[in-house]
C-alpha cells in the first residue's frame, strides 16, 4: 500500500531529477564509432556502452528524432554521466551540448584525425575519472512524486488483457493520485480501443491530439500494407498464445491505462513531460523501440506485461515483467519478476496485485537487478522515420 | 477451479486459462463483471490462452469480448467451439 508518506532510494542529479541506476554510459552518436565505444567500455571496469545501427545520412524529422534520442538517452536520470564518441567532433558536440543542459558531467570526442587507438585512449581517460567520482554518489531518500514510471506490453497473449495489463492499470491508477509521472503509447495497438482512450483524455484538446495522431498512422499503415496485417498485428507470437484480432489486442492493450487515470497529455517520440499525470506517447508497438523511446523521455522504471513471455531489457531503464500465464511463469521463470496468474484462478484480485507490483517496482528503484539487468539483456534501439539519403 | 474467464457479461467469447483442455470437457467459466459463474461444454482441444465461443455465432456475426467489438466470424462458430483465426478475422485494415 503506498500513500503520500512513501518513499524510495534514488539518486538526485544535478537538474533535482532522481534517478534508480548509477550507470556511465559510452555512447556512440553513429554505427562507425561503435567500435571505440566498446572498447571504452571494456577498458574502464562499470562503464556501459550503448551501440546501435544509425547515425548517418539521416536528416529531417528522422534526424531530429536521432539526436532526440540520444540526447534524452544521455539525459536520463539513471545515467550519472556520459562519455559520446562521433566519427566527427560536430555532432559529438551537438549531443554532448544537449546532454550538458542537465548539469551532468559529459565529453564528446571526434575520431576523424585520431583514429580509434588515439580516440580509445582519450575517452577512456575521461571514463575513468567518472566511473570513481560516480561510484561515491549515494542514494538519497526521495518522495513517490519524483518517480516517472513507463509502460508497454509486448508477446502479448489474451491472459494478458486478463491479469497482467489489469494489474499495471491498478498500480497506475494507484500511483497517479500521489504525483507520479506516467505514459503509455503504442499507437497502432489501440485499433479497436481508440475511442476508450478518447473517452479518457482530460480535454477536448488532448482528445484531439490524440485522434490526430491515431489517424495519422492509420493512413501510413493503409498506404504500406499488403494485407490485413495479420501475423505483424498481432503478432505470429500473440496468436499462438490466443489473440486472434488487433482490436482484441487492443482492448487487452488498454487495460493498462486503469480505471481512473486521465491522459493529461500527448507526447511526440522521445519527448519529456512537463508535469505529473499520465502521457500518451505517439510511438511504435515494437518493445524495444517503444522502451527505448521511454528511456529517452526520461523514465526511470519500465512495467512490462508479457503473455507469451517478452524477454527485452534496456541498458538505461529498469524493464520489471510481469505475467497472469501460469505456463509463462512455470517455463520462463528467470525472464518474471512478478507472477500474478493467481488472478486467473480467483485466488488474488486486482487491488492486491496493484500493491504487490508496486512493491516490486519500489524494490526495483530501491536497487534490486531486475531479471531483465541480472540476465544482461540491453536492447537499445532507435526508431527511424524514413530511408536515410 | 476456473477453466474460462469471460470479462463481460455480453461476450460471446471467454478465455481458456488452464492447460490441458480436452473436447468433450465440461468447463466452469468465471464472468469477472457480475462474479457469477457460467457452464460450457468444451467442442475442441483448446490450449491456455484461446477462446470458445460462449453462444452459437453465425458467419459473419460480430463477436464480442470485453463488452466491445472484436471482429467476425468467418464461418459459423457453435457455442463451446474454439474460436481463433480459423473462423474469426479483424473488421480492420
Amino acid at each position: 500500500m503506498i500513500s503520500a508518506k512513501t518513499t524510495f532510494h534514488g539518486y538526485r542529479r544535478e537538474n533535482g531529477r532522481v534517478g534508480v541506476r548509477n550507470h556511465v554510459i559510452i555512447l556512440p552518436v553513429d554505427d562507425l564509432s561503435n567500435s571505440a565505444a566498446e572498447a571504452v567500455a571494456n577498458n574502464v571496469k562499470g562503464t556501459l556502452a550503448i551501440p546501435h545501427p544509425y547515425g548517418r545520412l539521416q536528416f529531417g524529422a528522422d534526424l531530429d528524432l536521432h539526436f532526440r534520442t540520444l540526447i534524452g538517452a544521455g539525459s536520463n536520470p539513471n545515467v550519472a554521466a556520459v562519455v559520446v564518441i562521433c566519427i566527427e567532433e560536430g555532432w559529438a558536440k551537438k549531443v554532448v551540448d544537449g546532454i550538458a543542459k542537465t548539469g551532468k558531467p559529459v565529453t564528446g570526442f571526434g575520431i576523424e584525425l585520431h583514429g580509434d587507438h588515439d580516440t580509445i585512449l582519450r575517452a577512456s581517460k575521461v571514463a575513468k575519472e567518472y566511473v570513481q567520482w560516480a561510484s561515491e554518489l549515494q542514494r538519497v531518500e526521495c518522495p513517490i512524486n519524483d518517480l516517472w514510471v513507463s509502460t508497454k506490453c509486448g508477446e502479448s497473449d489474451t491472459t494478458s488483457g486478463c491479469g497482467s495489463n489489469p494489474t499495471v492499470g491498478s498500480a497506475f491508477d494507484k500511483l497517479e493520485p500521489h504525483g507520479v509521472t506516467m505514459c503509455f503509447g503504442e499507437t497502432t495497438e489501440i485499433t479497436g480501443g481508440e475511442n476508450i482512450v478518447a473517452d479518457r483524455c482530460a480535454t477536448p484538446q488532448v482528445r484531439e491530439q490524440w485522434m490526430k495522431v491515431f489517424n495519422r498512422y492509420q493512413e501510413v499503415i493503409n498506404r504500406h500494407k499488403t494485407s490485413d496485417l495479420s501475423e505483424s498485428q498481432p503478432t505470429k507470437g500473440n496468436i499462438a498464445g490466443g489473440l486472434t484480432t488487433i482490436e482484441e489486442k487492443a482492448l487487452g492493450n488498454i487495460q493498462k491505462i486503469g480505471k481512473k487515470c486521465k491522459v493529461i497529455g500527448v507526447m511526440d517520440k522521445a519527448e519529456t513531460p512537463t508535469r505529473p499525470g499520465l502521457w500518451f506517447m505517439d510511438s511504435s508497438s515494437a518493445a524495444a523501440e517503444m522502451v527505448t523511446l521511454c528511456a529517452a523521455s526520461g523514465y526511470v522504471v519500465h512495467l512490462f506485461p508479457t503473455g507469451q513471455g517478452n524477454v527485452i531489457g534496456n541498458p538505461i531503464l529498469p524493464v520489471i515483467k510481469l505475467t497472469a500465464n501460469p505456463r509463462t511463469a512455470r517455463t520462463m521463470s528467470e525472464h518474471i519478476d512478478y507472477d500474478c496468474s493467481g488472478l486467473l484462478q480467483r485466488q488474488k484480485n486486482l487491488d492486491q496485485t496493484g500493491d504487490e507490483l508496486i512493491e516490486v517496482m519500489l524494490r526495483t528503484c530501491n536497487g534490486r537487478l531486475t531479471c531483465a539487468e541480472a540476465l544482461g539483456h540491453r536492447e537499445f534501439v532507435l526508431t527511424r522515420l524514413y530511408e536515410s539519403a | 477451479m476456473i477453466h474460462v474467464l469471460v470479462h463481460d457479461k455480453k461476450d460471446t467469447v471467454g478465455v481458456i486459462v488452464v492447460e490441458g483442455i480436452k473436447a468433450g470437457q465440461e468447463l466452469t467459466g468465471w464472468v469477472m463483471e457480475d462474479d457469477s459463474t457460467i457452464k460450457v461444454k468444451a467442442l475442441n482441444d483448446v490450449p491456455i490462452g484461446h477462446k470458445v465461443a460462449l453462444k452459437d455465432i453465425g458467419n459473419g456475426e460480430t463477436v464480442i469480448k470485453y463488452g466491445f467489438d472484436i471482429g467476425k466470424a468467418v464461418a459459423a462458430i457453435k457455442r463451446g467451439e474454439h474460436a481463433h483465426v480459423h473462423n474469426m478475422k479483424t473488421k480492420r485494415w
